[in-house]
């Protein structure tokens, strides 16, 4: 409990950040939870794997990713905005942070097969690669709607080595993956790890994946002491999905008050449309896949599925910490619809140079409905790059025309 | 003496649980469905609450939930049929569901609904035994409900020890670490029910997941109180127009 009273980076024993957490799973996965549960934190401490992650996080993430001062977008804000370039990451977003650390915990703890889900193929594709680099077998679940919307992804997993498993039950997308998944961890209990590829499931996968995300914001803090004299931003700003590059952004700043931490959530064609993915707005405390937090569901607690045009965001709760600064007001939730995130995308794209995600054009978009001023430090998550959405964003250009508005 | 409880004192060898998905395949079936097993031989009932995402369920329970969900079953409409079939039920029921549709419900009023309903005992696969021993646990007792633990070939003997001692009624063991209706060979449960056996539960055990036919329901009998089928039975039911013939017809295949 003093732990829950001091910070709200660490949830409790059992896993819980506020009333928010724990593992709510089957006996059928227990030991597989419990070996993890037991031996996360010690693994994770020792320092032959602190060296093998920092080394790989710099020698082939690419890392420390730079802090960019975004000039002209911050001239169209009235404000100063800097960039976290988790895009520069290799493959092209933040999730290969937490795909290092989890296979090289799996290695320790003797696994021999990998699975994973993904909904906009960024964390498959980060499942893939560090499969590949380690020469072990790689299985991927995703919704057959992502692989359709996410074609690139799905090539480069394949090309990687992975075998990527179509999810066809539900609504088809990340939800339905991350169960395929679970399912099949349940009927492989010996050989294999599963890499969540956010800060959700059962205890400890929240609280692992956040350490190993929480390296965006160990940057950021000696990065923006070196070019304003102050670690400490007014602003943090990153888009939710599970919420894992919002986790990394906002870890080291969680306990220090004065810093605003603002998730934006994917509100698809609108809050109110029975169209949309914003579940601190639309969703009630749940379970699902291993743990209570919010959850869009319906009165009779049946899982609502949710639309986003971003693959990413494309579901239907958030990890418990996020539930957790939600409920305690510690970070402001607001959402981007996809048509503010798209418009967004082609802003920044025109403004700075970089094609960012759908996912993160949602955290851009979040800016037009902030309060912001010239004294404001705003760090915002760039959590990935364009490319794989291009078909989206030349679909938006065929409708509208080659400007994009 | 709970009613699960009874029917152990009395019969010790070759009980059968039969698992049904609730609103399946008609919103109404239920009452046919248990009328049809109390009459062929079925010792219990174990309703299955739909969900939309059931995770320790493999294709043929997801699609009855899906199905049934679809027919607009809820854990409202379930409790109502089975309070109107109060007194024409004489085996006992047992409840199978997730937590999210229960906690919905609200959970105190789910215990106290189902108690009334007539409902014999519950399984919640994925309620924790932590959260069962801090908060769930007493409310379930208060309600005078079984409540009935999983453990697998992978349970540690001393934590299967544990759940034999938080559960009553029986002790629900899976067959091999799987998801329902799979079809792995159950080459090694021999072994693995005489550990358990071993152990001097102080349950019942009932053997379940890839009991489908006389031979798997032999086999799971050869060292446990008896079995649960789920998957194959819900197979059985799937577009027939007599619920009551396909059901004797199945039974029969299994126990004679
Ligand atoms: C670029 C990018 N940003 C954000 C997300 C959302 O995930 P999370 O909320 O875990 O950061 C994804 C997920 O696929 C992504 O690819």
């Amino acid at each position: 409990m003093i732990d829950q009273l001091t910070s709200y980076q660490r949830p409790s024993g059992h896993g819980y950040y506020g009333k928010f957490g724990g593992a709510y799973i089957p006996e059928m996965l227990h030991p597989n939870v419990e070996q993890l549960q037991q031996s996360y934190l010690e693994i994770m401490q020792e320092s032959t794997f602190q060296a093998e992650f920092r080394d790989l996080l710099h020698d082939y993430v690419g890392r420390p990713t730079p802090l960019y001062y975004a000039k002209r977008l911050s001239s169209v804000f009235n404000t100063n905005i800097f960039l976290k370039r988790e895009d520069l990451c290799h493959t092209g977003a933040h999730k290969i942070n937490n795909t290092i650390g989890q296979i090289l915990l799996a290695l320790r703890l003797g696994k021999k097969r990998i699975i994973a889900e993904t909904g906009a193929g960024q964390h498959g594709v980060a499942t893939a690669t560090v499969c590949a680099l380690k020469g072990v077998e790689c299985i991927v679940y995703m919704g057959e709607k992502d692989i359709e919307r996410q074609a690139p992804n799905v090539a480069r997993m394949r090309m990687l080595g992975a075998t990527v498993i179509p999810a066809i039950s539900g609504s088809r997308t990340l939800k339905d993956a991350t169960n395929e998944a679970i399912r099949d961890w349940i009927n492989n209990p010996s050989d294999t790890h599963y890499i969540i590829g956010s800060v959700v499931g059962p205890h400890p996968y929240p609280d692992m994946v956040a350490r190993f995300q929480s390296v965006i914001s160990e940057e950021t803090r000696w990065q923006l002491k070196e070019k304003t004299g102050s670690e400490l931003p007014t602003h943090v700003i990153a888009c939710v999905g599970g919420g894992s590059n919002a986790a990394g952004a906002f870890y080291h700043y969680l306990d220090e008050l004065s810093v605003q931490l603002v998730a934006v959530e994917a509100a698809g064609h609108g809050i109110n449309s029975g169209m949309s993915a914003a579940t601190t707005a639309l969703g009630k405390p749940g379970i699902l896949h291993g743990s209570k937090s919010l959850l869009m569901q319906t009165e009779d607690g049946q899982v609502i599925e949710p639309h986003s045009i971003s693959a990413g965001l494309d579901y239907p709760g958030i990890g418990p910490l996020h539930a957790h600064l939600f409920e305690s007001g510690r970070a402001t939730f607001l959402n981007a619809t996809d048509e503010e995130a798209m418009r967004s995308a082609f802003e920044v794209a025109r403004l700075e140079g970089i094609i960012p995600a759908l996912e993160t054009a949602h955290a851009f978009a979040a800016l037009n409905k902030m309060d912001l001023n010239s004294n404001h430090h705003v760090i915002l998550c760039l959590s990935g790059r364009g490319d794989k959405d291009l078909s989206a964003y030349m679909k938006q250009m065929d409708m509208i025309g080659e400007t994009g508005k | 003496m709970s009613k699960i409880q009874e029917l152990f004192a009395k019969k010790k060898n070759r009980i059968l649980n039969v698992y049904c998905t609730a609103g399946y395949p008609r919103l109404d079936s239920i009452g046919e469905v248990i009328e049809a097993l109390e009459q062929n031989g079925a010792d219990i009932v174990e309703i299955g609450m739909p969900y939309s995402d059931p995770l320790a369920d493999g294709p043929v329970i997801q699609q009855s939930s899906q199905v049934a969900l679809g027919n607009g079953m809820t854990i409202s409409v379930l409790l109502e049929q089975l309070k109107a079939l109060k007194g024409k039920i004489h085996i006992p029921v047992v409840l199978m569901g997730y937590m999210n549709p229960v906690l919905q419900y609200g959970f105190e009023k789910f215990c106290a609904d189902a108690a009334n309903a007539g409902v014999d005992g519950l399984i919640l696969p994925d309620l924790p035994e932590y959260e069962f021993e801090t908060e769930y646990g007493s409310i379930i007792r208060k309600n005078g409900l079984d409540f009935i633990f999983l453990v697998t070939p992978e349970t540690s003997p001393e934590r299967v020890v544990k759940l034999d001692k938080l559960s009553s009624g029986f002790l629900y063991a899976v067959s091999s670490s799987s998801t329902t209706g799979t079809d792995k060979e159950m080459v090694s449960v021999d072994r693995y029910l005489q550990k358990l056996q071993g152990y001097k539960l102080k349950n019942p055990v009932l053997v379940g997941f890839g009991i489908k036919d006389k031979e798997s329901f032999d086999k799971a009998c050869a060292h446990s109180n008896g079995a649960i089928i789920g998957s194959a039975f819900i197979r059985a039911l799937e577009g027939s127009d007599e619920i009551g013939k396909s059901t004797g017809e199945f039974l029969h295949s299994v126990l004679d």
